[in-house]
């Protein structure tokens, strides 16, 4: 069912929505680029739709509102511990197509690999609904056509800006608010059909020639391990743990899970200082593969959705997708 | 020949070793020009002087070679750079056709700032065009110069006046994924203020210069920009007698009392120059009334807000020349 509101109606909506959830969405965090009096688009909670850019991409990805950069796990005193309590509101974000598609990447790795699900990505994510934003044109950096993740069905309502109205597709209707403050309107999401860049997937890498590829090197030369790269990706899943010992009280403290990078020192480090991907090549290639390769062995979908904000935030110029596409085009060429 | 050398020198224009050449000399504060200005620069090299001109130290142009006699006609044809690069920014020039009012304080320099560069905390060109709007035009020999961060591309080390920018970095515990990249920057390229407890990073606020690396370096926005503030060093100096680099005076300033000690300086030049002397140059005053003397008139009526740190001492380095123990024995 089609709706549109003016910004008026919206905001209402969004006023009610906030009753039950906190609503995320991408906003300009002014002053918070790391240059001087530089803006970062960027997710926080909104009160308003005015708020909500919409002609440029997040910066950071929609992941922290529901998959926390620092999250306390559970409290520890001697023997007895207690976990961490999480607000029982739902999450709503509004994100793009292939965000979405990055969180079902995220829900392979958290909810279906291994025995269990993650507990602690679960009771977050059991509260996320999704608010879809129209891609009506492409941004420079993606290439979510060629990864085939440009559209998606999987949200509760679609939102676009146009001519004064916010446009929306409601799918689910959240607590019947939707149709309360909405006009009915012919309503269909627009996603991309090509990207400024499209980039030739590689269908079946050959393992071994691709460890001996010479463009890791080149690579390692040229990145600086910072981890940029990573921390903006929708569908970088890694964390790593930590225990706080309270200083007053080292018998109580916390345990928490923090993100971590594979191009970070230190990722791959282990008690008796061995560490697997010292050089930054090498890491480069880990996750190269693992995004373009090795996920979709196991979970029959690329990892990486071509959202482009790797390419974005890489202070080296690395891109993402030209290592993808050359990677793709040398395959090409061997066959042929 | 009859030349008032006092008034032409005023004027901008130089005495020069060719007796009947002068030099025109062109101020352009914040060292950023708009290039529509150049045709006229290069005109006047051109049709009065030898074709060339000379890229000053203070940002600015001297133009060679130039007859005495050019002085009245070059001066209006100038009136249009004055207007651009002086009235227009608020400086009081009561007659932008008759050149420039007065050289003895020089132009104001600044590093590109900003505009290009990533480890600038603020925009160098405004500031530097408000401090010229408050010490221009003026006689007494004065260099200030702006920097926009603690690495001091423009040595303002070596002005009587010189402003770096501060950042105050702001730290969300919540965002830091304890990489460490700050803290190892902090310690490579700057002060060694971050260390790491519990795997978040704590800041050593006494130590911190305000560089702003940390916010540069942190991959998930931990450390962003806080406010905006300036470190003021004085009295550095090049010359005959004395050369030496700035010392701090006060950091953690706020932009209005920047601004607000340009424009003190002035007073307290004007009540303690020695008269008797063709020029005194401010860091001698200084040095004769003492640092307490010259703190109180600098302070006169500004408002140090909370965080402005002022120096109980000035800490200067540099030979005196007269004195080079070095040599006594050679
Ligand atoms: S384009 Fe980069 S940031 Fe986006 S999903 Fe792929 S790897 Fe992650
Ligand atoms: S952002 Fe660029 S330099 Fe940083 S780790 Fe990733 S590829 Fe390397
Ligand atoms: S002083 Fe700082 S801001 Fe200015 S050019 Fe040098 S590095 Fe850049
Ligand atoms: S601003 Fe500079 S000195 Fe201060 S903590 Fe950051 S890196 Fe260190
Ligand atoms: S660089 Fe940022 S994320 Fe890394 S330790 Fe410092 S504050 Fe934390």
């Amino acid at each position: 069912m089609g709706y549109k509101y003016t910004a008026a109606a919206f905001n209402q909506l969004l006023e009610n929505l906030r009753k039950k959830h906190r609503v995320y969405a991408p906003i300009l965090l002014k002053g918070k680029g790391k240059f001087s009096d530089a803006d970062l688009v960027g997710y926080d909670e909104i009160a308003r739709v005015e708020e909500v850019v919409f002609n440029q991409k997040s910066y950071f990805s929609p992941k922290e509102t529901f998959y926390p950069i620092t999250q306390t796990l559970f409290y520890f005193a001697g023997d007895e511990f207690k976990e961490s309590v999480v607000d029982e509101k739902g999450i709503i974000v509004f994100l793009r197509a292939c965000d979405i598609q990055a969180v079902e990447r995220l829900d392979k790795i958290m909810l279906e690999n291994g025995l269990s699900p993650d507990y602690y990505y679960e009771r977050l994510r059991k509260h996320l609904k999704f608010i879809v934003m129209d891609c009506q044109e492409s941004f420079d950096s993606c290439f979510c056509v060629s990864m085939g993740t440009n559209t998606t069905k999987n949200y509760s309502a679609s939102v676009r800006y146009e001519n004064g109205l916010y446009l929306s597709d409601v799918k689910i209707d959240i607590d019947g608010l939707f149709a309360l403050y909405g006009e009915q309107f012919e309503v269909s999401p627009q996603f991309v059909e090509t990207n400024k860049q499209m980039v030739q997937v590689p269908q079946n890498l050959n393992l071994e020639s691709v460890a001996i590829n010479p463009i890791w090197e080149e690579y390692g030369a040229r990145c600086i391990a910072c981890g940029r790269c990573t921390v903006v990706c929708p569908s970088c899943s890694c964390y790593t743990m930590q225990d706080i010992f309270y200083e007053d009280n080292p018998k109580c403290g916390e345990r928490r899970r923090v993100w971590a990078s594979c191009h970070i020192d230190g990722f791959t480090d282990m008690a008796g200082g061995h560490s697997f991907r010292r050089t930054n090549g090498e890491r480069m290639r880990f996750k190269v593969m693992h995004k373009i390769n090795d996920f979709k062995q196991r979970f029959g979908v690329h990892m990486c959705v071509g959202c482009g904000r790797c390419d974005n935030a890489c202070p080296e110029y690395i891109s993402l997708a030209h290592c993808i596409d050359r990677l793709g085009k040398e395959e090409v060429g061997n066959c042929g | 020949m009859t030349i008032n050398t006092k008034r032409v020198m005023k004027n901008a224009w130089r005495i020069t070793r060719d007796r009947n050449l002068t030099c025109l000399r062109i101020r352009v504060p914040g060292g950023y020009l708009p290039v529509k200005l150049l045709p006229l620069i290069q005109e006047i090299a051109e049709r009065f002087g030898n074709g060339a001109v000379h890229i000053t130290t203070r940002q600015g142009f001297e133009i060679p070679g130039i007859a005495f006699e050019h002085m009245t006609e070059i001066n209006a044809l100038l009136t249009p750079l004055i207007e651009e690069l002086e009235v227009k920014i608020g400086v009081t020039i009561d007659q932008p056709d008759q050149g420039y009012p007065s050289a003895g304080t020089r132009n104001v320099v600044a590093c590109i700032g900003n505009k290009v560069c990533t480890n600038a905390v603020f925009d160098t060109t405004a500031l530097a065009k408000d401090i010229e709007k408050i010490i221009y035009p003026n006689n007494p020999h004065v260099k200030i110069a702006v920097t926009g961060c603690p690495n001091d591309c423009v040595k303002v080390h070596m002005h009587d006046i010189g402003i770096l920018g501060q950042v105050e970095p702001l730290y969300d515990a919540q965002r830091c994924i304890g990489c460490q990249a700050c803290i190892n920057n902090c310690h490579k390229v700057s002060t060694g203020a971050l260390t790491l407890v519990n795997y978040k990073v704590k800041r050593d606020a006494s130590r911190c210069i305000g560089c702003g690396e940390c916010v540069l370096k942190c991959p998930t926005a931990a450390w962003t920009r806080g406010g905006k503030y300036y470190r003021v060093v004085i009295m550095g100096r090049t010359g005959k007698k004395n050369p030496r680099v700035a010392a701090t005076f006060l950091e953690w300033a706020e932009r209005e009392v920047v601004l607000k000690l340009c424009a003190n300086l002035y007073v307290y030049i004007d009540k303690h120059i020695d008269r008797s002397l063709p020029k005194e140059h401010v860091g001698y005053i200084v040095d004769r009334t003492g640092y307490p003397i010259f703190k109180e008139e600098m302070l006169k009526n500004v408002d140090l807000g909370s965080k402005a740190q002022l120096a109980s001492i000035l800490n200067f380095a540099g030979p005196m020349y007269d004195n080079h123990v070095s040599f006594l024995n050679t």
